[in-house]
């Protein structure tokens, strides 16, 4: 056996792993390993608390998408505790999780992601980074930071918090929103939609024909995918149907009450994360990279792949353009960048169709709950994948178990995948360097993990 | 010349640092004076050499240091001796750093307890052990970083507020120790405190407290005279930033849940609170889960498990 090398930390991602890859005595890649290295127990000490409460303790699984554990977490507390929500309520807490999609695919194209397109997968590290792109491109960068703020801070105004939100309470949304805040935020999302507008045009022009040759390779696999769709299978973030489709393009819709029947997870030896396959399908689970069984994918591509239209005209257009020139479903992982794009138009257009209702501006936006026994399981698309929130609470109102499959948790198999093809396709007879283990990290990233 | 400044986020979930980037155009303005060399959740600087080919862990030299989240497990802790070895000044950034946060939850249960918990719900698939390879072991519980390092200047808060960083960068590019004052939630709420009323029983946040949304802040009733339990009084002041805005939380309508941690570095919010509730004649029978009151402040041997029951101190 040859050498072994470690990528740690992996980097410009959000959670925390390390890629493990282990050369052969001839240097080619004998096997290379993702270990996903969080382990916080959120399941477990939960149990005990009282389920109104824990809608605001798990939204610090992570500090990029809180919002939608709130969201999904306080979605799953109404059930168990059969509440009713109060429409306005409702709206409102629509509205803020479209909201918190927009800062976050900013943050990942524009901060994560974009070193990597902007100044080359070969720029030395200590330059390949939004700081470096601030130097070399000041005006784009000053654009961006204050877009992403602007999407951050136009939540915090209104919802009190918007890193760890606690506005979302059972029964609907903790404070109405008034006519002055709603224009303020009309006139910010119509920003914030025509820097949209701008990445998606600056992207496909500057950014991805350059990068075809890596975009159509890289990390590509060939798997199935999750997203949320509602009746009419348009894309949704907020509710619907979960959509489980094939690798050929088939699918099945199923109720989220339901993701047992459809999904299980499968532990390893090498990862504290474990993984999640598509149990439906009767073939096991494998990450063979020739023969992968029920592997599926999740986060914008997959969503982008499910769905059979977007209800908003700006992101429809874009995803008939997408579809006609990747087929659907479309597999190649660097995709991922691209879809995210046609994602933030999508929130932009939603938020701003959300806050045009004049329902939005209700005064009753709370019922009153009370808590008892039940099971609740409930879903969002957060930024990074479908989230399952599945609680059962005690006589109190108290969560006596809680099982949550959290977007990224989808996508560890296919990343494990990803790295592996990255890995087997860039190094050879022993050659490695900085800017092939630089393209391997792309892979991971592309998922946003 | 500026001023070399390392990150690393432990037992954490990213929000401290997106925080930091909240900062927006000001972290911009304060670029110049700032060189980041080590921030793995923007940069690709890698532990163990650009190849992955050293056999020990490196962090570069660094004037201030940020560190985030607890020490969970021997890579937490790892981690957080190199950063006090390379950084002249330690900041020790959220209250997971500080005081756990909600991650030493977990201390109340055995890590054997959550395993089996963890790997055993209905979706995993039976027969689950324990990962061993490439994993980092995990310690026994989930500390504050001043449990294992020394920690120059305490910034907590989940998240600390971008106006709180962006104040503490500043203080020490400028040479000065920033300090955070030892004030209470309760000192920067604006809600009208009539005295304690006839309220003998904690209400559960299950229903909406009393307010006029069309009338500003300070026409609302203090939550906790409402019968709300608001851990106001036994937290610390920080997350109204430096504009004269309210409590996050009371902007929201709803009570303060402790997350800056304890008013005084080492008070403990538990004891502090049912104090402030006895002191107000409500039944303390009434509360549904004690825990919750250290749900920010669990490290410190605060929330801890013995022989299989939980107990406090």
């Amino acid at each position: 056996m040859g050498r072994t090398i470690n990528i740690q930390p992996l980097s410009r991602i959000e959670g925390h792993a390390s890629i493990e890859i282990k050369l052969d005595d001839a240097g080619n890649v004998a096997d290379a390993i993702t270990h996903f290295t969080s382990m916080r127990g959120f399941e477990k000490f939960v149990e005990g608390k009282p389920a109104e409460e824990v809608t605001r303790i798990v939204t610090r699984i992570c500090g990029i998408c809180p919002w939608h554990h709130h969201m999904s977490s306080v979605k799953a507390v109404d059930a168990c505790f059969g509440a009713e929500v109060a429409p306005t309520g409702s709206l409102l807490r629509e509205c803020m999780q479209n909201m918190a999609h927009i800062h976050d695919k900013i943050l990942h194209f524009y901060f994560l992601a974009a070193p990597d397109f902007v100044l080359g997968p070969d720029a030395d590290y200590s330059v390949r980074n939004v700081i470096g792109i601030a130097n070399a491109a000041p005006d784009l960068a000053r654009q961006v930071i204050r877009m992403r703020q602007k999407g951050q801070m136009m939540m915090e105004k209104f919802a009190g918090k918007v890193i760890h939100p606690i506005a979302g309470v059972p029964g609907g949304f903790s404070k109405p929103m008034d006519e002055g805040q709603r224009k303020e935020m009309i006139a910010d999302t119509e920003e914030l939609l025509e820097f949209a507008k701008f990445s998606m045009k600056h992207a496909k022009e500057e950014i991805f024909p350059k990068y075809l040759d890596l975009v159509t390779t890289l990390g590509t696999i060939t798997t199935g995918f999750i997203g949320t769709v509602d009746e009419h299978g348009s894309l949704n973030f907020y509710d619907g149907k979960l959509r489980l489709m094939k690798p050929d393009g088939s699918f099945d819709d199923f109720a989220t009450e339901e993701y047992l029947d459809h999904i299980a997870e499968r532990t390893m030896d090498i990862s504290y994360g474990k993984f999640p396959y598509a149990k439906a399908w009767n073939e096991g689970f494998s990450m063979d990279l020739d023969a992968p069984k029920g592997i599926y994918r999740a986060n914008c591509l997959a969503r982008i792949n499910c769905c059979d239209q977007i209800s908003t005209p700006l992101a429809q257009k874009e995803l008939e353009e997408f579809r006609s020139k990747f087929g659907r479903p479309a597999q190649h992982t660097l995709l991922y960048h691209w879809a995210r794009l046609i994602e933030l138009v999508y929130a932009c257009e939603k938020t701003l169709e959300l806050l045009n209702n004049p329902a939005i501006t209700g005064k009753e936006t709370r019922y009153t709950v009370a808590p008892k026994a039940g099971r609740g399981v409930a879903h969002v698309e957060a930024p990074r994948g479908t989230l399952i929130h599945d609680y059962t609470t005690d006589e109190n109102g108290c969560i006596k178990t809680a099982n949550l499959i959290v977007g990224t948790t989808h996508n560890l198999a296919p990343i494990s995948m990803s790295v592996k093809q990255a890995a087997k396709m860039l190094i050879k007879d022993g050659h490695v360097d900085e800017t092939i283990l630089n393209k391997i990290e792309m892979s991971v990233r592309a998922y946003d993990p | 010349m500026a001023v070399n400044v390392a990150n690393e986020g432990l037992n954490s979930c990213a929000g401290c640092e997106i925080a930091i980037l909240n900062l927006g155009e000001t972290l911009l303005d304060l670029l110049p004076r700032i060189n980041f060399v080590h921030i793995p959740v923007l940069m690709d600087h890698k532990h163990f050499g650009q190849l992955g080919d050293k056999k020990h862990l490196d962090i570069p030299k660094a004037t201030v240091g940020l560190l985030s989240g607890g020490i969970k497990n021997e890579e937490h802790l790892e981690v957080a001796l190199e950063m006090r070895k390379k950084c002249d000044i330690l900041i020790a950034l959220g209250t997971c750093a500080t005081h756990g946060g909600i991650p030493a939850l977990l201390n109340s249960f055995t890590n054997e307890e959550m395993f089996d918990q963890y790997y055993s719900t209905e979706s995993t698939d039976p027969g689950a052990k324990v990962p061993t390879k490439g994993v980092p072991p995990l310690l026994d519980r989930c500390y504050a970083l001043d449990e294992h390092i020394k920690v120059d200047i305490y910034l907590p808060g989940c998240p600390p507020h971008p106006d709180l960083i962006g104040a503490a960068i500043l203080a020490l590019l400028d040479g000065e120790t920033p300090e955070l004052p030892f004030k209470s939630v309760c000192d920067t709420c604006p809600t009208k405190r009539l005295g304690k009323g006839a309220v003998t029983d904690i209400k559960r946040a299950v229903e909406s407290p009393q307010f006029d949304p069309e009338k500003p802040i300070d026409d609302m009733r203090c939550l906790l005279e409402q019968g709300y339990l608001c851990m106001g009084p036994v937290t610390r002041a920080g997350c109204a930033g430096a504009n004269g805005e309210a409590p996050r939380c009371i902007v929201a309508r709803v009570p303060c849940r402790g997350c800056y941690g304890p008013v005084k570095q080492k008070g403990n919010q538990l004891l502090d609170m049912l104090n402030a509730l006895a002191s107000n004649g409500i039944d303390l029978s009434k509360l549904p889960d004690r825990d919750s009151l250290l749900r920010f402040s669990g490290a410190h041997n605060r929330l801890v498990v013995k022989q299989g029951k939980n107990i406090r101190r």
